[in-house]
Formats: structure tokens, C-alpha cells, sequence
């Protein structure tokens, strides 16, 4: 016993050891390497997609290596890492917000980076459903569910999460197309949902641990590829996936960071790796890591089959861009704040 | 002592037989200056860049408010605890012998060396309501995760070795004897234990109480995890700085944060001078 313990341990000394020496070498044996900062659920997609892009990149110039590296991490988290100084070459994060106040802090990209590539630069996109315990107990079949008083909602709090906020503007959205949905009932819609949230966690990560393990809360709203990897980790036979009536688009967004791609002469490569992210082979991963392809062409039919047919509002058109929308509703003293001001 | 600022009548520098004076408090402010004071310098400078008006007007939101009050009633609660249950197991692991003492002993620093979120995530699925001591508590009517009871509990976690660590030497240096003497010359058991032993305990016990606070105050890691984190119930100062930062409001994050700072400074204060005072009452000891 101890032996096989003391085996493991070298086991495992040895393994560190060449993955330090493989992080230490790989740098110097490859011809170019790339940074991308990206956010916490994409990690298995850019795993598989950095290796096809390194594979394409070679084919087209004469086998030179590409190494990409990545780090994930809360998306605010990550704009501010890299607004401190991370030298990223590309930024591959979960709202269009982030990448605006990395531009406006550090200059290193231009204030309208969102036009340079197609569909606001949102190679791929998702959006907001709920998860339930099996067999749905409580019966949760759209938004208005959610504010019944036997439902407890799981959801991460959206100031220090930015995948919630599209759950926040997801319910919003809800709410304002309601008949007689104006501004004060929508709000009171949205004091009555989040008043059902038992525990708010800071990240989505936490939220789903939350509803997941503890078994805490009837239903958590999650991004739809979050909820098929809950589904593939946790299994099928604990948790139905709901899709609501009307929901939103959320596109998270990719951009070169011009100064830093400069600086390490990347400028080429990063721009061919978020060009690869739109071409057919890039859409196919995308759809197969449970993130909707904006050009769904060349994607397996297979995969696609598993996204279902809804209302998507967006947040350009229904909440006049992402600016806009923080301002109005996460800002220090925002309409999300005000939920929580005591009423008496 | 060799240097003091207040003592009247004396040099900077007093003559002492042991050189190198000055070069090693040289080197001491250097590094205080340089770890300690300059952060701290730069935090106030942040915080007071917004403004008085705006310091007052995020000191007085009752979101912070409530916050501050959970983060140090909960400390102060967790530190209270501590000081009661740390002091026994000090005086069980001094007095006793039994077997299994050492890893009793050891175990005791454990919450020193576990990562706080480790803590948090371990104490969460625990006292979760489908954990094996939330069910036991659900079935009295009990909810200890989620609520500001976890923060307690999680605080009451990190902040026992503190206590134990500091009161531990100083129960190891009272000697038996005096309380046989105590007992011979007719004092109840009760009288020997407050009049004679936690006397020569309390300055030492003060300081547990002090170090559990304060690493309490601030803990954030394994707090989140158990907390519940619902704005005006049970959300901790710590977790309002944190989404201050997310707001890249860097100020308003330092206002809160030397608010904290002053409080815990104050707090602080007042439990050396205790301990000074207690000191002086029932001597050196």
C-alpha cells in the first residue's frame, strides 16, 4: 500500500516534471505561439479547435508550428487581467462588454472592434434555457414559472457573473413582451424572480455546483451549451432540459488585441485563427461543443438537431447594445441593485 | 524597548550593549514600508480620490451597511466561539493524555494550510440541506448553508487554530502546583479556574480572540461557497468589494475596503487595549 502510494506519487512527480519541461520547450520549438483568453465553458471547445487550427496553419506555411495557449476564467475576470496587462494576442469572452472596456482602458484595440468581423464578431452563439430536476416536479415550462412562489431559481448573480446577465436580460425580455409588460411590471417581474433565487453565487460554474450537487433549487438557468455538459456530466437521468418560450441570443464575442499581437509579430496568425473560427471546420467544432454555428452549413446535421427552434430577441435591437444595457441595468445603483433596496 | 516616540525624557536612541541599531531598523521599516505601509498608502490615496461627499455616500448605502454589519457580527461571533471552544481543546490537548493526542494536535492546523474555497466547498457539502449534517439540522428546523449561520460556521473554521496556537504555550507554563495550592489553601474548583488560571490565560486568550477576528473579517474564499451571497442578508463585505471590481469601479472597491480596514483597526485597538489593562491588573504574567 505504501508502496503503490509512493509509486503514484513519483508517478505523478514525474508527470508534473515533464509537463513543466513540455511547457518550457514547446514555446522554443515552435515558430510562433499564440495567447488566447478566453472564458470558463469554451475550454474543451478551443482544446479540440487549437489543434485543428495549428494543423491548418502548417498546411498552409510550409509546417510552421503554432502553439496556442489558453486561459479561461470568469469573463470580467479575464477583460481585467488582461486590461491589467496580460499580453494577450486574442480575446475570445462571454459578452461584447468585456472587450469594450478592455479597448477603452488599454487602447490596444479600436473602440469598434465588434465591426471588423461578421455578425458582431460572434463566430458562434447560444442562448438561455432552463435545467430541472427529471420528470420536471414542478412543472416549469417558461419564464412566468419562475416567479410562482413553491420555485426556487438558481441563478449566478449577475454583477460578478457576465453569462447571468443574459439570464437576467433573457427574463427581461420575457417579461417586456407579456401583454401590458411596461417598464414597472417588468421590473416587479424581475424583483419576483430574483427573490426566488435561495443562493446567488459569483459565477456560473458555482450556480450550477449549487442546483447540480447541493440539490439545491427546482431550476437553474444556464447557457445551453452549460446545460449539455451538465447533462453529459451529471447524466441524463437526473436533470430535463427546458427550453422556454422566447429567450436571447447570446453571442460571445472575439477580437484580436491589435497592440499586443503587434508587439509578439502574431498580428497575421491571430487574425487567420479568429478567420478559422468562421470557416467550415471552425463551425463544425463549434456546433459539435454544443455552441450554435452562425453559419451552420458545414456542420453535422447530428449536432444541430439538438438545438430547438425558439424566439431569440438580441440585445442590440431589443436593449440598444451592451453599453446601454449595463448602464441601465447592472451599474452601481442599477435596476439590479434596486431589487435588493430595502423596501421600507 | 530601546526606541520610543513617547517616552518622556528619552533619546531617540538609548545606549545599549548590542550594536547595529540602526541598520536593523533600517531594515525593518524598509520592509514594513515596503509590504505593509505602501500598499496601504495606496489604497487610502484610491479611496480618498473619490471624494468625501462620495465616501459618505457609499459608506451610508444600506447594502454596505448590512454587508459590514454580517462581515463583523459574523466575525465577532466566529471569534467568541473560538476563544470558548479553542480554550478547551488548548486546555485538552495541555492536561491530557489520551491516545490519538498528536493527531488531534496536528489536525488542529489543518484550517491553517487547507485553501480557504477547499474549506468552503467541503463545509458546503456538508451543511448543505442534502449534505449529511444539513439533513440532521434540516430535520430541527434547521438551515446552516445559505444562510448567515454558514458564514458563522465558516468563519468559526478558519479561525480556530488561532486561538488554540496562542493559548496553548502559555496553559503549558502554569504550573500544577499552583492549583494545588489553590486548592489547598480551600479554594473551590470554580475559583481556581477564574482566579487563578485564566487570569495568567486572558492576555493570551485576548490575542487568539484578536488574530481569529481579524483573519475572519476578510475571509473571502471559503465564505462565497456556503454564504448564500443574497444582497442584505447574507453577503459579505468582501464579496461587495469583489463586485465592485467587476464594475471596474476601483475606487468604490477601496472605499469599502478601508472602511473595513478602519473598523478592523479600531476593533483592534481596543483589544490590545485590553490586553494592556489586564496586564497591568493582574501583573506581567
Amino acid at each position: 500500500m505504501t508502496l503503490s502510494l509512493l509509486r503514484r506519487h513519483l508517478l505523478s512527480a514525474a508527470a508534473a516534471a515533464a509537463f513543466i519541461a513540455g511547457a518550457g520547450i514547446a514555446p522554443a520549438l515552435a515558430d510562433k505561439t499564440l495567447l488566447n483568453v478566453s472564458y470558463d465553458p469554451t475550454r474543451e471547445f478551443y482544446k479540440e479547435f487549437n489543434s485543428a487550427f495549428a494543423a491548418d496553419w502548417a498546411g498552409k506555411h510550409n509546417g510552421e508550428v503554432v502553439t496556442v495557449n489558453q486561459s479561461h476564467g470568469g469573463s470580467g475576470k479575464q477583460a481585467r487581467a488582461v486590461v491589467d496587462g496580460l499580453d494577450a494576442d486574442v480575446v475570445t469572452l462571454a459578452l461584447a462588454g468585456d472587450i469594450d472596456q478592455i479597448a477603452k482602458a488599454t487602447k490596444k484595440l479600436p473602440e469598434d472592434w465588434a465591426k471588423r468581423l461578421p455578425h458582431n464578431s460572434a463566430p458562434y452563439t447560444s442562448t438561455i434555457v432552463f435545467i430541472v430536476r427529471k420528470g420536471n416536479p414542478k412543472g416549469i415550462k417558461d419564464w412566468g414559472d419562475l416567479v410562482k412562489d413553491d420555485v426556487q431559481v438558481i441563478t449566478p448573480n449577475p454583477k460578478t457573473s457576465g453569462g447571468a446577465r443574459w439570464n437576467y436580460l433573457a427574463a427581461w425580455a420575457y417579461a417586456a413582451k407579456q401583454p401590458g409588460g411596461d417598464e414597472d411590471k417588468t421590473r416587479e417581474f424581475i424583483a419576483d424572480l430574483y427573490r426566488n433565487v435561495p443562493v446567488l453565487d459569483t459565477g456560473a460554474r458555482g450556480s450550477t455546483t449549487t442546483f447540480a450537487q447541493r440539490e439545491v433549487g427546482d431550476v437553474l438557468i444556464s447557457w445551453e451549451n452549460e446545460a449539455f455538459l451538465v447533462q453529459q456530466e451529471f447524466g441524463s437521468d437526473k436533470f430535463d432540459i427546458v427550453v422556454p418560450s422566447l429567450s436571447i441570443l447570446a453571442e460571445p464575442p472575439v477580437a484580436v488585441v491589435d497592440a499586443n499581437a503587434k508587439a509578439k509579430g502574431n498580428e497575421e496568425v491571430a487574425k487567420a485563427y479568429l478567420d478559422f473560427l468562421y470557416s467550415p471546420a471552425g463551425q463544425r467544432l463549434a456546433a459539435k461543443h454544443f455552441f450554435r454555428p452562425t453559419d451552420p452549413s458545414a456542420a453535422d446535421p447530428a449536432d444541430l438537431a439538438r438545438f430547438p427552434k425558439l424566439e431569440l430577441v438580441s440585445i442590440d435591437k431589443d436593449f440598444g447594445g451592451w453599453a446601454a444595457a449595463q448602464k441601465k441595468h447592472f451599474a452601481d445603483g442599477g435596476i439590479f441593485d434596486q431589487i435588493y433596496k430595502p423596501t421600507n | 524597548m530601546a526606541f520610543t516616540l513617547l517616552g518622556r525624557g528619552k533619546t531617540l536612541r538609548e545606549a545599549s550593549v548590542i550594536p547595529g541599531f540602526g541598520l536593523t531598523l533600517g531594515f525593518a521599516l524598509l520592509g514594513l514600508g515596503l509590504i505593509v505601509l505602501i500598499p496601504l498608502a495606496a489604497l487610502a490615496l484610491r479611496a480618498a480620490s473619490i471624494g468625501p461627499a462620495g465616501f459618505i455616500a457609499i459608506a451610508s448605502e444600506p447594502r454596505v451597511l448590512a454587508a459590514l454589519q454580517l462581515s463583523f457580527g459574523a466575525a465577532l461571533i466566529a471569534a467568541g466561539v473560538n476563544a470558548v471552544f479553542g480554550l478547551l481543546v488548548a486546555w485538552v490537548l495541555v492536561r491530557y493524555d489520551f491516545p490519538g493526542k498528536r493527531l488531534l494536535d496536528a489536525a488542529v492546523d489543518l484550517p491553517f494550510a487547507l485553501p480557504t474555497a477547499v474549506a468552503g466547498i467541503a463545509l458546503a457539502a456538508i451543511y448543505a440541506p442534502n449534505g449529511p449534517l444539513g439533513g440532521l439540522a434540516a430535520l430541527l428546523g434547521l438551515k446552516v448553508a445559505f444562510t448567515p449561520a454558514g458564514v458563522v460556521l465558516a468563519l468559526i473554521f478558519i479561525g480556530l487554530p488561532f486561538v488554540v496556537r496562542t493559548v496553548q504555550p502559555v496553559l503549558e507554563e502554569v504550573e500544577r502546583d499552583i492549583e494545588e495550592a489553590s486548592a489547598l489553601l480551600g479554594a473551590s474548583r470554580l475559583r481556581t479556574v477564574f482566579s487563578v488560571i485564566l487570569p495568567h490565560v486572558y492576555p493570551a486568550l485576548l490575542t487568539g480572540f484578536a488574530l481569529a477576528f481579524a483573519r475572519a473579517v476578510g475571509e473571502y474564499g471559503s465564505v462565497i461557497f456556503i454564504a448564500g451571497n443574497i444582497p442584505m442578508v447574507s453577503e459579505i463585505a468582501p464579496l461587495l468589494i469583489v463586485i465592485k471590481l467587476e464594475e471596474f469601479d476601483y475606487a468604490g472597491a477601496t472605499v469599502i475596503a478601508s472602511l473595513m480596514l478602519s473598523l478592523s483597526f479600531a476593533l483592534l485597538f481596543i483589544i490590545n487595549a485590553l490586553q494592556g489593562w489586564q496586564r497591568k491588573r493582574f501583573g506581567n504574567v
